[in-house]
């Protein structure tokens, strides 16, 4: 096993067996915990392949390049592995969790202004703690907002900064 | 003499010219389709009191006439994005198809990137380079938000622009691209509505050491397409010398050459004459695009055929 090289990208083994890096996460492991926490359809990431840059960022690339591959960029960040919360991104969420079925929370109106805001809220919840989708209902349907992360009774928002908005309530 | 000035022999109306330089610009957003439909997005601002017009040409551009596209929950979803209403051109003129092999030469902040990425259903390999590293962030920011997953970002000078990193030698490497957008660095004449300081730094000196490097990125352009692939050539200024200068440079130095294009937006034919210049006749297949013509920016794009 050898370590991590953090400044390039590398393609995720497809199976723990295939593993050469010490730690990295395989991409059954990354399919599976999709699947696993948020009811995903297993063919969801068919096409799809997952790379590593930094320590323990996944990356989603829509296509497939010889690796390692020394670019700035690789498709979306999508999900912090290396911890034991494996996260994802808000721009994943955004992108992948409409099909999730399994720990997501809608909130209503004011709620989902003030948690794009980056507000803590205390909605009523019996599930798993720990890593949620949540969801808001607009223009016919309901669309992923960002990541929220349940602990005590208590739903932290953790949209980054950059994503953050004051969003007025309809006239 | 202010830039503007220098161009009027050029502009078949050169009070409306001047009079639709002197107006800011409105407000549009294009819709993001990797997220999204048009139809969604008029009911999500519907329901928020956006106003919203559609453009006359294009269902997903359309104008915000009282608000910033920031805040509101289109935008928040990555449903919209702030950009120019003549700037969604160079992506739908260049048409890139699911699957293809797209290089962006100067990519960063990502507009036309995303949009070429839509274009692309977000699938196939879209390669958004830019020379400034300090630009990539905003790059990578917006692919993000609108769901890009198509996308390789790259960081070198577009004119010397190697494909060794995206594995050229491979079988699943990129040994050559079906299309090429190079919205090339300008003078930026053409954003005076949006950036009233855009003349402060204006000089003939820049012009003239801009078109070096706009020949030099477009050339290694055109080398990089497979034979028969596209490039499309695309700048936000005025001045010929950054235009049909470049078109003739190009004509002769590589095998390549102007196709006609459909664009629906009005605008007039390149010119072949400028000062005591003279280019190839064929570079009147590129438009020109005055502010007044479609009240936008000012704009020019050229499509060329590679090695046919």
């Amino acid at each position: 096993m050898s370590d991590n090289d953090g400044q390039r990208f590398d393609r995720l083994p497809a199976t723990a067996d295939d593993r050469e890096v010490s730690g990295r996460a395989t991409r059954s492991e990354v399919i599976e915990w999709w699947v696993d926490r948020f009811g995903l359809p297993a063919d969801a990431f068919d096409g799809y392949t997952f790379w590593e840059k930094g320590a323990g960022k996944v990356w989603i690339f829509a296509d497939d390049l010889p690796t390692p591959t020394a670019v700035e960029g690789l498709g979306m960040t999508f999900l912090r592995t290396r911890q034991e919360h494996w996260k994802p991104t808000t721009n994943a969420v955004q992108r992948v969790g409409c099909e999730a079925t399994k720990n997501v929370i809608e909130l209503d109106a004011e709620a989902a202004r003030r948690f794009l805001a980056g507000e803590d809220l205390e909605p009523a919840w019996d599930g798993d703690w720990g890593y949620l989708i949540v969801v808001h209902s607009i223009a016919g349907g309901v669309e992923p907002i960002g990541v929220g992360l349940y602990v005590h009774d208590e739903l932290r928002s953790v949209i980054p900064k950059g994503r953050r908005a004051s969003v007025s309530p309809p006239e | 003499m202010t830039p503007l000035e220098r161009y009027e022999s050029l502009v078949d109306d050169p009070g409306a010219f001047r009079a639709a330089c002197d107006r800011p610009l409105p407000s549009v957003v294009r819709v993001n389709t990797i997220k999204v439909t048009v139809e969604r997005v008029r009911a999500a601002l519907d329901a928020e009191g956006v106003a919203h017009e559609p453009t006359d040409w294009h269902p997903g551009v359309m104008r915000l006439p009282d608000d910033s596209p920031g805040h509101n929950w289109p935008h928040a979803h990555g449903w919209i994005h702030g950009q120019e209403e003549v700037s969604n051109l160079p992506a739908l003129i260049l048409d890139p198809q699911p699957g293809d092999r797209v290089w962006d030469a100067c990519a960063a902040p990502g507009s036309k990137t995303t949009q070429l990425a839509a274009l692309m259903r977000d699938s196939g390999i879209l390669v958004g380079n830019d020379n400034t590293l300090g630009r990539l962030s905003a790059l990578r920011h917006n692919a993000e938000r609108l769901g890009v997953t198509n996308l390789v970002v790259t960081n070198q000078d577009a004119r010397n622009f190697s494909l060794k990193p995206l594995g050229e030698r491979h079988e699943e490497g990129v040994a050559a691209f079906d299309r090429v957008l190079v919205d090339a660095p300008c003078s930026c004449e053409g954003t005076i509505r949006k950036n009233p300081d855009a003349f402060d730094t204006w000089s003939l000196d820049h012009v003239h050491g801009v078109a070096g490097v706009q020949k030099g990125i477009l050339q290694r352009a055109v080398q990089a397409t497979r034979p028969g692939g596209t490039v499309v050539y695309s700048t936000c200024t005025f001045a010929p010398e950054e235009n049909e200068a470049v078109l003739d440079h190009i004509l002769s130095a590589e095998d390549c050459r102007l196709v006609d294009f459909d664009a629906p937006l009005d605008g007039v034919p390149g010119v072949t004459e400028w000062e005591s210049e003279e280019y190839d006749p064929s570079v009147e297949k590129a438009l020109r695009i005055y502010p007044h013509h479609n009240d936008t920016g000012g704009f020019f794009c050229a499509k060329l055929e590679v090695g046919a």
